[in-house]
């Protein structure tokens, strides 16, 4: 697994708002993602039947996720049936395991991979590595960040962050081309690499973005092709996913395949929907001899055992909550210190790497609420995180400073009485520091960041609350 | 018509004017306003930093102050939400509270809303001037789902053009604790907003929120911005008898 930084958060988050090439990043790009999830989804539904789509998909989910055992069971079934192999991993020192069972079994030499954030969770690529076996990322924005050694900035852009110069150095250090800011001669670069490997290579990894239980499938949503010929081209195909990527039926498909591009790209459809169901048939010229699908839980149960929580298993990935998320949109995703960013990872990594670690996560977020409203599946995002903050303070996870505010909050509300003691202490002490009812800089800890770009109002002279007894209630007390 | 004013804490303590200028309005459009001397704050701050013991117990005292009363009105779409959407979570295991908390979030009314939708008024009948640019508070629109009400009532105002800035549905990275707690991030948001504010022309910014307020003419105020920051209740209680 790679290291859990999300602890780092804060500082990371300062880091990125002050780098440029982020924060060019974030911006132009995902203006494009924004505006055409929104012309895409306009272009063919109204309000209403795309809301009506959300709700379906939400309770098909939520119906997996309720019964995942029995959904697990015929997945395993089915794909043995088709003459897959099915794999349980409990973790990623699990799921790595049975990978490499598999790559000695075949004396795999050169592993080809498609795009699977579950991998990025067990962080195969060094396991393979130290095992003399090389694995090779052939999603182009993938291929970009293993040549930098760097984690997926984003779910499904992985390398926005990265310039076409970044890009051209990379290339230039490690495959000997010639220096080009043209990005189709770097396309082109990368394709001739990726070829070749495709060609030679003993196992292919994808990811799974949907598992159909009934028929054993593997569903895959790609772009740029490589997908196809990862789970094609190589002996072995091996699929990795999380276990909650079930849906029950083939006819659920569908309506996954419409919500997903439009929610992530903003396209209609992608340009590959790959179905797998087991390796190749007697009767096939071609394909893989042998499937493998590695279910993995790696602290999934976690999320299953809470009530609440678990809803965030019916994520399908899509990004859509980042995209829209303007704390994402301001320090990007390498801040959030694990290989889920955004809202969705501000509740699915701390509950898969430890709540004490990711504490600051859940409380990364203004609640704006857009994250839920443009969720395909309808995840109450703010809902999660405000009982991600409840899990953290009931396990002690405020602060000193935070629980001391709070308690002087909680006796300052509990009567009116406390409250106009408080706040004429508060007259009192603030005389130090306001002019013109206007703070310049709050000298007390914790909370003296405000001020450094922000004017803070004083305490009035006067609360509403006296302005009304002696001026406005005429008498009229209640 | 007997209302009571949920004036909220940051009404009540900071933003008094915001309070004098709701019940100026709700009082020329014929509502007998009340103000329950004993409240204090909705919970909202306990509850969104994940103290909800403490936050049920501010709540459980809001309740009580103001059960008695027809309608409640506040100038917050937060605190709105707070009671109307977040009670029934809060006291998802208190039966009583539960049931107690939903019949005052049923009754409760954010101020544009209240006007536009209880009263059935579009047009409160003051005078302003200049070109106005309106924020969208995020839990106002998103949690209750308000956003033609404030604009029909600015609209309505006379000596008054809306004039809507670029994302105006954007969040201006208050948040509450989150502004304390990350204030690069909240600034970084804020500078957005702000200069999507600026690029209207605008002379005045209109917003339901006094968080967001507090946020907004803190960074307006600290560069010297000649935009000014009201409430809505502010606009429309200007000319008004």
């Amino acid at each position: 697994m790679p290291e859990v930084k999300t602890s780092r958060f804060k500082s990371e988050s300062v880091k990125a708002l002050a780098n440029d090439n982020i924060q060019r990043a974030l911006g132009a790009p995902f203006a494009h993602f924004v505006d055409g999830r929104k012309s895409a989804i306009d272009a063919d539904y109204t309000e209403e039947s795309w809301e009506s789509m959300r709700d379906r998909a939400a309770a098909t989910k939520a119906h997996t996720i309720e019964r995942l055992d029995y959904y697990l069971d015929l997945v395993d079934k089915n794909v043995r049936r088709n003459g897959g192999h099915v794999h349980f991993a409990n973790d990623s020192t699990h799921a790595n395991q049975i990978v490499l069972d598999i790559a000695r079994q075949n004396d795999v030499k050169t592993v080809i991979k498609s795009k699977s954030m579950v991998s990025e969770e067990m962080g195969i690529n060094d396991v393979l590595e130290k095992n003399g076996i090389t694995p090779v990322e052939t999603d182009l924005g993938e291929y970009i960040i293993q040549l930098a050694k760097e984690t997926p900035f984003h779910l499904i852009a992985p390398a926005v962050h990265k310039t076409k110069g970044q890009v051209s150095d990379l290339f230039e250090k490690f495959l000997d081309s010639a220096p080009t800011d043209d990005i189709e001669k770097l396309c082109i670069i990368a394709r001739d690499v990726l070829r070749d490997n495709f060609a030679k290579a003993d196992m292919g990894i994808s990811g799974a973005n949907f598992i159909v239980a009934e028929t054993g499938t593997v569903v895959l949503v790609t772009n740029e092709g490589n997908g196809r010929m990862t789970t094609s081209a190589p002996r072995i195909h091996v699929a990795i996913s999380g276990m909650e990527k079930l849906l029950p039926s083939i006819e659920d498909v569908g309506l996954f395949l419409r919500l997903l591009p439009r929610s992530a790209t903003g396209q209609r459809i992608t340009s590959y929907n790959s179905f797998i169901s087991g390796p190749r048939a007697s009767t096939d010229e071609d394909g893989p001899e042998e499937f493998h699908l590695i279910l993995v839980d790696n602290g999934r149960l976690n999320l299953l055992k809470d009530e609440t929580l678990r809803e965030a298993l019916s994520c399908i990935r899509c990004g859509a909550c980042l995209n829209h998320c303007p704390v994402y949109r301001k320090v990007g995703g390498h801040a959030y210190g694990w290989v889920y960013p955004g809202p969705i990872g501000a509740i699915v990594s701390p509950m898969l790497t430890g709540l004490k670690e990711g504490k600051d996560l859940p409380y990364a977020s203004t609640l704006c609420g857009s994250c839920r409203d443009v969720c395909p599946v309808k995840i109450d995002l703010p809902k999660l995180l405000l009982d991600m903050r409840h899990k953290i303070v009931k396990s002690g996870g405020g602060t000193m400073p935070e629980r001391l505010g709070i308690g002087q909050w909680h006796n300052a509300m509990k009567t009116r009485k406390k409250l106009e003691g408080k706040v004429r202490l508060g007259r009192f002490l603030q005389g130090a520091v306001a002019r013109k009812g206007i703070i310049k800089r709050l000298p007390l800890p914790v909370v003296n960041g405000w001020t450094k770009s922000r004017d803070f109002p004083a305490l009035a002279p006067r609360s509403f609350a006296e302005i009304w007894r002696d001026d406005l209630s005429g008498g009229d007390r209640s | 018509m007997r209302v009571a004013l949920c004036a909220t804490c940051l009404v009540d303590q900071f933003f008094p004017e915001v309070g004098e200028a709701t019940v100026k309005v709700l009082r020329h459009l014929g509502v007998d306003v009340a103000f329950p001397e004993a409240q204090t704050c909705c919970g909202q701050i306990g509850f969104n930093g994940g103290y909800r013991k403490e936050a049920a117990d501010v709540a459980r005292h809001f309740v009580e102050t103001f059960e008695p009363y027809d309608h409640i009105v506040a100038p917050s779409g937060s605190c709105s939400s707070m009671i109307k959407v977040y009670y029934p979570e809060l006291f998802a295991d208190d039966p009583d509270m539960l049931e107690r908390a939903t019949a005052v979030g049923e009754k409760t009314h954010e101020f544009s809303d209240f006007i536009v939708n209880v009263l059935g008024v579009t047009e409160v009948g003051g005078v302003s001037t200049g070109l106005v640019t309106y924020h969208d508070a995020c839990h106002l629109l998103r949690e209750l789902g308000i956003s033609e009400e404030p604009r029909t009532l600015i609209q309505n105002t006379r000596g008054v053009e809306l004039q809507e800035m670029p994302k105006s549905d954007a969040c201006c990275g208050f948040g509450g604790l989150f502004s304390v707690k990350f204030p690069e991030i909240s600034t970084a948001i804020l500078n957005e907003k702000v200069g999507n504010i600026e690029e209207t022309g605008a002379s005045t910014l209109v917003a339901n929120d006094c968080g967001c307020l507090m946020q907004i003419r803190g960074a307006l105020q600290r560069k010297g911005s000649k935009v000014r920051p009201k409430h809505i209740a502010e606009l429309l209680a200007e000319g008004l008898d």
